[in-house]
């Protein structure tokens, strides 16, 4: 890679990039993020390497790697450019057909394409497809465009446009005004206004400011910051170089979880790319602006995603969170002025620069602009990684995007926020979704999760889950953290014992008010969250769990029974087969019978039963 | 572990005490756990207290103070997984190797663990084991799939059983 030392040069080499590539020369792009890895894209790519080869077209269709699509439900994804054809689900035996019939002959392959699924219309074109169609991809969309070990991709897309705009043209007050004006918030949970957190570092007294990059996504089920880094790395990284020179900062980290191997692997592929070719590094782009990034790998700890408790992991501590008196943009890592944002925040930052404010304020609402990336999990037909303006509502993102609820399940409720989020009930399903309303409805944005939950769901059981999750993860400096977690898990746990009592649902709010106010940190101060939204919205699910000692959604294994329905059972011995304890007896042509003493309620039957005969009640 | 291969670890974090945690995540990679004697070795090269050392291996969930067996089962928990129904896949896998989470099997080929979020949710349920991942696990579905790594071919000798955990 050749030394880049000026903004001149960063341009010479974008032209000579772009002019040594053809637009219209086919392209086969594989999406190679880590859900399409479980579904085997590696040796999709090498079938499709192998092919070209045996046919000889290696010179005239190039084959590209990228990261996350975001449509993981489907995958292996495979997109054919330029015509962007979208084929889903895809298999290394498929890989010679598509060469030969839509690479060569441009005829389009019927089964590989996505089917809607109400109107079960065959969709040719990726941007067709409902859950593309609806989004607004401006910060994940570049995911399916560049391989994200290869920095000539980013610069070909414009990548380190706005480095150079900022340290040619602005100076560093100026930048914290854009970043100020364009009302960008954390998009790590807090929502804190972005441009007020680097104005106050940098107005901090130190001889040394640090920045650091938040990639310890910990909330369970999300998943954008792992895609984003192993998708785009470059964008992060260019982000917090602006950010380094608004903040007066020379050295920087990037925090990120050690299960994220990938994302690891890509985003140290990255800083040595740009380090070798002079953009990180003393004197960058000969403006005299010096930096440089460092990236450490989590221990596995979910309290690390707090700010002050990821800066004792860097130093080398326990990860254990301080108060907060003085704010770490005074006194962070090594005491010294630290601005800390998230994955995802850094990456809108070139954004802004580059497309200005006017554009950015133009989306989203009112005091939430521009995108957010969602995950989209759980009971969802299209599950995966959606991008939307602020200000979408809950229905249009899990029905219009996501296709609605599988089988005939019905819509009960969305978790977002993570541990420190709360469900949201049916009735609330018209609410815009920003920073401040997710908040009005008792949970908040986090960074992004959006579990989807249908009436096979049990809340009490989330709930459970939820302080399960907490109790472990809580780092134990604080007694109420520590051990209300702990005693609201053993309430909860005892409700789906069928073990509850009449008052219990009084002490959990009362417990949850003690751990909310005597804890440090927002791990502690919102542990409560899903057990009281849950209670705010479905307390009918507490009651029947403690009077009826009934777990309406069929979950709660001590409260339920499976039982064969005679009428429906055609005494096949499928369920008999699989049952892992042998509960299940009965001869050929005699309905059989679940012996419920041995029965663990594993689910294994009702999942190999074809005839529906299997009930739980 | 031979302490040459410690001290180069230690030698590309520049004996830092505050990379303690890299160091640790090395020498977990390298050993498959943390063994007592390399700890005690790692405390005296860097003159840490063998307490500090400790610390750090046990507040972050990573590591493990036992020696794993050469797959290890790791089924994710996350909030994704556990509304498709993750207990119940941990459950069967449980009956399955007759170990409980955090256990390792008799004859040292499988350690069970659990992990609240693999990023794929996706996929849910998911295991990982070894470094494949297994999407859309169910219960039916376990016994043939960990009947697949116990017919693997026995890759070199395993590593001797001399290091023990801190007792």
């Amino acid at each position: 890679m050749k030394r880049i030392s000026s903004a001149q040069e960063l341009e010479r080499m974008r032209e000579e990039i772009l002019s040594s590539r053809d637009p219209d020369k086919p392209c086969i792009t594989i999406c190679s993020g880590t859900g399409c890895h479980a579904f085997g894209c590696e040796k999709v790519t090498e079938a499709f390497r192998a092919e070209l080869k045996k046919q000889g077209l290696e010179e005239r269709i190039d084959i590209r790697t990228t990261g996350c699509h975001g449509f993981c439900e489907k995958g292996p994804v495979v997109v054919i450019n330029p015509q962007k054809i979208f084929y889903q689900s895809v298999t290394p035996e498929d890989t010679g057909e598509i060469i030969s019939e839509t690479l060569l002959k441009n005829n389009i392959i019927d089964r590989l394409l996505y089917a809607h699924p109400q109107t079960g219309e065959k969709i040719v074109k990726e941007d067709d497809v409902p859950f593309y169609k609806g989004q607004m991809r401006i910060i994940f969309g570049n995911n399916g465009k560049i391989d994200p070990t290869k920095i000539e991709d980013y610069i070909a897309i414009g990548g380190y446009k706005a480095l150079s705009k900022v340290l040619t043209g602005s100076s560093p007050p100026e930048v914290i005004d854009i970043i100020k004006k364009s009302g960008l918030r954390g998009r790590g949970g807090g929502g804190f206004p972005a441009g007020v957190k680097w104005e106050s570092c940098r107005r901090a007294p130190g001889d040394r400011h640090y920045v650091i990059c938040n990639a310890d996504e910990g909330d369970p089920g999300a998943y954008m910051d792992r895609s984003l880094l192993e998708g785009n790395p470059h964008s992060v990284l260019e982000g917090m170089m602006i950010g380094a020179y608004a903040i007066g900062s020379d050295e920087g980290y990037i925090y990120v979880r050690n299960e994220y191997p990938l994302a690891v692997r890509n985003v140290g592929i990255a800083i040595d790319e740009v380090r070798e070719c002079g953009l990180l590094g003393e004197d960058i782009l000969n403006t005299g602006f010096n930096f440089d990034i460092k990236v450490n790998r989590g221990g596995g700890a979910f309290v690390c995603g707090e700010s002050t408790a990821l800066m004792a992991s860097l130093e080398g501590q326990a990860g254990e969170p301080r108060a907060k008196h003085i704010h770490t943009v005074e006194s962070g890592l090594w005491d010294k002025p630290t601005n800390l944002n998230n994955v995802e925040t850094w990456a809108n930052v070139p954004l802004i620069i580059n497309k200005g404010v006017d554009w950015y304020t133009s989306i989203g609402t009112e005091n939430s602009k521009g995108t957010k990336i969602f995950s989209l999990v759980g009971k969802v037909n299209n599950t995966g990684l959606v991008e939307v303006p602020m200000g979408m509502t809950i229905r249009e993102i899990v029905y219009d995007i996501g296709g609605g609820i599988p089988g005939n399940g019905r819509f009960k409720a969305v978790q977002t926020g993570g541990p420190s989020g709360g469900c949201i009930p049916e009735s609330l399903i018209d609410i815009p979704v920003d920073f401040d309303r997710l908040t009005e409805a008792g949970s908040m944005m986090g960074s992004g999760g959006m579990i989807v939950m249908d009436d096979k769901t049990c809340m009490v059981d989330t709930a459970k889950y939820f302080l399960n999750f907490l109790r472990d993860e809580s780092c134990g400096k604080c007694t109420t953290c520590r051990d209300g977690t702990r005693r609201m898990y053993e309430i909860v746990d005892a409700i789906t014992q069928g073990e509850g009592r009449e008052g219990d649902i009084e002490l959990l709010e009362e417990l949850s008010w003690v751990v909310s106010e005597g804890s440090l940190c927002a791990l502690g101060q919102t542990a409560p969250n899903p057990v009281l939204s849950t209670i705010r919205y479905f307390r009918d699910e507490y009651e029947a769990h403690i009077k009826e000692k009934r777990c309406p959604a069929g979950v709660c294994k001590a409260l339920i029974t499976y039982v064969i329905d005679e009428e429906k059972c055609t005494a096949c011995g499928k369920c008999k087969k699989v049952c892992p304890s042998d509960a299940i007896t009965g001869e050929k042509k005699v309905p059989h019978k679940i012996d419920p003493e041995k029965c663990i309620r594993c689910g294994a039957c009702i999942a190999a039963c074809n005839f529906d005969a299997v009930n739980v009640v | 572990m031979d302490p040459q291969a410690i001290d180069q670890i230690l030698r590309k974090y520049d004996y830092e005490h505050s990379s303690i945690i890299g160091i640790l995540q090395d020498l977990q990679e390298k050993e498959n756990y943390l063994p007592e004697k390399d700890l005690a070795y790692i405390s005296e090269r860097l003159s840490m207290p063998l307490a500090r050392v400790y610390r750090i291996a046990t507040f972050y969930n990573a590591f493990s103070l036992t020696p794993r067996g050469r797959y290890l089962i790791n089924v994710c928990l996350g909030t994704a997984c556990h509304v498709r129904g993750a207990a119940r896949v941990l459950d069967r896998i449980k009956m399955e190797l007759g170990i409980d989470v955090g256990e390792m099997t008799k004859d040292r080929l499988f350690s069970l663990e659990t992990v609240n979020c693999l990023g794929a949710c996706a996929l849910g349920p998911i295991v990982v084991i070894g470094n494949e991942y297994h999407g859309q696990i169910t219960p039916a579905k376990v016994e043939s799939t960990v009947k697949k790594y116990r017919k693997k071919p026995r890759r070199s000798a395993t590593k001797s059983p001399g290091h023990k955990g801190i007792k």
